[in-house]
Order: structure tokens, then sequence, then C-alpha cells
């Protein structure tokens, strides 16, 4: 455990020591702080018609505004997870530090756990700042916190899962290029793999689409909190380290 | 402190380490010399546990590489031939994240980091960003790495490589003051390296260990007895070689002297001398005396480099002086 921290804390130090993680917080930022602008001046605009139209249909912040803000918030991810996973192993593998942590005694799964700890603590700090935005919604709304706390946690559920897919990406190329740009290709394919229940039902459609992690984030979104789709982000998680493990450990073999 | 039995590192398609076996001592300065791609980088590599050797076994401090790597890698430092380093880092920084990395922690961390500062000569510049220091102080740094938890075997890979020669004189300093404590291997294929540093050496050539001995050993193997190589010519007109010869035989001191090549002016001789007298001298006031000229008068003595070459075949390495076409003992 003192391991995993030691290494954490050593990559969280890199990110802030460059300007990477400033980039990515105001990029992404700046990102949300657009989709939140842009979503809460449709829902006032909604608001007020309905009022001047007299017509009593429900209005509903959780429902109208966040949740697809949430889906938002995720599609940014997609963009900005490639950046934070691709240099983990392919840097180390570049210059030649690699060699440090693997003549240390201390354990491959250390090593990855704590590179992969330190992403999903930057995905999380991303995740962070756009709280500055929802707090408004709480001084001028009324908003449910519990359904946007479960949504949160779906984000970073999902992120986890392809940060560990990123990871071990990373470990296959000492080219952070390379890496960014094939977590980004697998994490899009991920994505997009729901698509296919929309025209098709047969076996194979569905099992496609069960394994795009967008179909497991709707739950989430919807405030639902539901553990089918906990356990498949966790195994996603699972297995994306555990191919790492697997990956480092042909590194031994093959130089 | 060290054994190694029948180490084998295979790819798909080359052998990089075939069957290798050796012993190194405790508090030996033991040198791993060898042309370029001649298998020592794997080897370290191997006794450090970064790489899997298809075959054979080694320990280290008693532990086996294979059964027991986290108790090996707690007992060695390693240098790699890029000093693994961060170059975003300070260097106190990054001394004290390997230092945590080697299992030190509190008070104890914060003096070995001060101590390897000093010793490595780095202490004047440990706040300073890696990224922004010369090779030879990332080289230092690398050095600092290596020693931060004390460990009982230190493994460095060319650790001279790629410094100017005034750094390459600190660091071999540096190296032969830590002996004292560890076991040291060192790979490098420079020769004057070895002589100056090691006492044992392990010349390896194409994955395959051709000789081990001690520097001294070698060095005496090239130079047994005391023999010299004297090219005479003559004032004016041809010289007669058994006349030359003859007055040669007579210096004291000489037990035999061998007609190596005759022209029509010069004649070349090898003179062996009994041992411990300083026969050249003599041979030169002899051959001046008679009225001849000494063209020329050296050890026949074989260098490193030559019997570097002998063993490992023509390849020279590439930092060598060129050796002298000379005469081989046969």
């Amino acid at each position: 455990m003192k391991n995993i921290w030691i290494i954490c804390r050593k990559e969280l130090r890199s990110y802030f020591v460059s300007p990477v993680a400033y980039i990515l917080l105001v990029m992404f930022a700046v990102i949300f702080g657009f989709f939140f602008w842009n979503s809460v001046g449709y829902f006032v605009n909604m608001a007020m018609e309905a009022t001047m139209e007299g017509e009593q249909f429900p209005m509903n912040v959780n429902e109208q505004v966040m949740r697809p803000l949430l889906a938002n918030i995720n599609v940014i991810g997609l963009f900005f997870i490639p950046l934070i996973t691709m240099r983990l192993f392919a840097e180390e593998k570049r210059s030649g530090t690699i060699e440090l942590l693997t003549t240390s005694p201390i354990t491959d799964m250390q090593v990855i756990i704590g590179k992969w700890l330190s992403a999903v603590i930057m995905y999380a700090l991303m995740l962070a700042a756009t709280v500055l935005d929802i707090l408004f919604l709480f001084k001028f709304g009324n908003p449910d916190w519990k359904p946007l706390a479960i949504g949160y946690l779906g984000l970073l559920l999902q992120a986890g899962g392809l940060i560990a897919i990123g990871t071990f990406i990373s470990t296959l190329t000492r080219n952070q290029i390379i890496a960014g740009a094939v977590t980004f290709g697998v994490c899009l394919l991920l994505w997009v793999l729901g698509w296919v229940s929309q025209y098709e039902n047969a076996t194979w459609a569905q099992v496609l689409s069960y394994m795009s992690v967008i179909t497991h984030f709707e739950s989430f979104a919807k405030g639902l909190l539901d553990t089918k789709d906990v356990i498949f982000d966790a195994t996603v998680i699972f297995l994306g380290l555990f191919f790492t493990a697997r990956s480092m450990e042909s590194m031994r073999w093959r130089s | 402190m060290i054994t190694v039995n029948g180490l084998t590192k295979r790819y798909a398609h080359t052998t990089a380490v075939d069957h290798i076996s050796f012993e190194v001592k405790k508090g030996q300065i033991v040198g791993f010399l060898g042309p370029n791609g001649a298998g020592k980088t794997t080897t370290m590599r191997m006794l450090t546990c970064f790489l899997t050797p298809t075959g054979g076994a080694a320990t280290v401090a008693g532990f086996d590489i294979l059964e027991q790597p986290l108790e090996v890698k707690k007992r060695i430092g390693y240098l790699p031939e890029t000093p693994p380093v961060y170059l975003e880092m300070r260097i106190a920084e990054y001394l004290s994240f390997v230092g945590q990395l080697k299992g030190l922690s509190g008070v104890e961390l914060r003096s070995r980091v001060d101590y390897v500062c000093e010793r490595c000569a780095v202490a004047d510049v440990r706040n300073k960003i890696i990224g922004k220091l010369s090779k030879g102080y990332r080289q230092r740094v690398g050095l600092a790495q290596a020693i931060i938890h004390n460990p009982d075997v230190l493994i460095l890979d060319e650790p001279t490589a790629g410094l100017d020669p005034k750094q390459i004189n600190e660091t071999r300093d540096l190296i032969k003051s830590l002996a004292g404590d560890h076991t040291i291997i060192l790979s490098t294929h420079i020769l004057p390296e070895v002589s100056q540093t090691c006492e044992q050496v392990i010349i390896i050539n194409k994955g395959k260990i051709v000789a081990t001995d001690s520097v001294s050993n070698l060095q005496q193997r090239a130079r047994s007895g005391e023999s010299v190589i004297v090219e005479v010519a003559g004032r004016n007109g041809s010289l007669d070689a058994a006349t030359v010869q003859h007055k040669l035989e007579q210096i004291s001191g000489v037990s035999r002297v061998l007609p190596k090549a005759d022209g029509q002016r010069r004649l070349i001789f090898e003179v062996e001398a009994t041992k411990d007298m300083g026969v050249r001298g003599n041979v030169a006031r002899a051959v001046v005396e008679s009225g001849w000229d000494l063209n020329e008068l050296r050890p026949a003595a074989l260098s490193l480099e030559e019997i570097f070459l002998q063993l490992t075949g023509s390849e020279a390495p590439a930092e060598m002086e060129p050796v002298a076409a000379g005469e081989t003992k046969e």
C-alpha cells in the first residue's frame, strides 16, 4: 500500500510540475462551462416560455439540465482520458526510467496500481472543476443531490475502466502519440458499440451493445445505482490492469 | 556474493548470453569487458531482475534471482547505461523518491539523501532540475541513486560512457572509493578503465566468457619474463647478423636472442632477459658502443589491448587506441 502511494504521488507530481495538469484542467473546465451555459440557458428559456403560455408541464433541473450535462462530461472525458494515460508507461520506456522501477524492490502490480490511481485522481480533479458550475444550480435552483452524486460516481467508475485500458496500451509502446491514438480509438469503439442495438435485436447485437460503456452509463445518468453496471465497470478496470501486468511481465522476456 | 551458473538468454533468432558462469567475491570490483553487443548489458539486466533468463541460475547475496527477486532487488544498486532519471525532477527530490522505492523513510531517508549527495559531489546542485544538468552530473545522480539504500552489490553499466576525460577520472575515483563497502560489477568496452579500476576481469564475446582472471594475471600472461624487441641498423653498409646476435647474447642479463627479421640494412631481434633485470639500458649501450644505430627498442609484451583482440577475434572495440602492428608472442 505504501509503495502504491509512493508511485502515485510521484505520478501526480509529474502531472503538476509540467503544464499538462493545468492545461487539462483548464480546457476541461472551459468546455464544460460552455456546455453548462448552453444547457442552463436553454432550460431558462423553456421555463419562461412555459410560464408565458401558462402551461403547467413539469420542469425538472435534474432531468433537463443535469442528465444531458453528465452525458456531455462523459464525451469530453473520452477525448481527455487518452491524454492522461498515454504517458504513464510510454514515457518511462522511452527515458529508460522503467529500469529503475522494475529493478526496485516493489512488485509490478504496485507500480501499475499506483500509476492507474494517479490517472484516476487526475480525472477526478477534472470532474471536481465541473462541480463549481453545478454549485450555481444549487444556489438558484433546487436540484436533488443524490442522482447527481450517483451520476458522478458513474463517470468516475467508467473513466476508471477506460484509464485501465489506456494504462495497458501505454505499456505496449514507447511512443506517447501511438499510445494516445490507440487508446482514443479503443475508447471510441467501446463507446459506439452500443449503437447497433438501435436497429438490430439479434443476440450478437445485444452482446455488442452490452459491451459498450455507454449502455452502462445510462442508468448512472438517470441517478440509478445498478449493481450490474458497477460490476461491468469493475470488470473493465480489473481486465485492464490484469493485461497491463501481463504486458509488463512480457517486457522481462523481450527486453 | 554473486554466483552465476549457466545463465542463458535467448531471443527469437539470437542467443544474447550463452551459458555463462562466474563468481564474484564480497568487496571485489569486477570488470565486465567485451565489444559492443557481446551480451554485457543483457547479463547485468538478468542479475538485476530486469530481464528473465531463459536458462541457468544466479544468486545475489544468497538469494535466487528467479525465486526471490524482491530480496535480490533490495540488495542491488543498478545504474543502467542511461541514468534512469526523471528530467523534470530536482536532484534531492528524485533521490528521495528512489530512496522511498528502495524502502527508506523518515530520518534515515533524509540522512541517506544528504550522504549520497556529498559522496557523489552533487550537494551543491541538489535543488537543480535534473533536465538542466550536464551529462556528467546526470551520471553522478545515477550513481547516487544506485547507492542510496547502501546495497551489498552495485551493478554499473558503462558508468563512464559519454563523459569527458576529467569526468571519467572523477567517476572512476568515485567507483574505486565505493569498493570497500560494496561488491561492484561494472561493464565497459574501454580497456584502460579495467586496468585502472578493476581487480578481476571477465572478458565476454558473442555471449560467451572467453577469459576470467585478475588484471595482473592477464598482464603477467602477456609479459612472461621481460623481453624486448631491438632493431639495429648499420652505419655504413650492411651488417652481419651473426655478429650482432653474438654481441647481444653477451650482454649481462640476456638469456636468449631470437632473430626476427633481417633486411639489407636493418636487423630485428627479440631479446629475452631473465626476470627483474633492467636489460633495456644494457642493450642500448651495447648496440651504440658497437657503432651501430639503434632504431627501435620496445617491450615485446602484449598490451591489454592485444590480449583482448586475441581473445575476442579481430573485432576491435570502438574506443580503443589503434594497436601498433607488431609481433605477437607465440
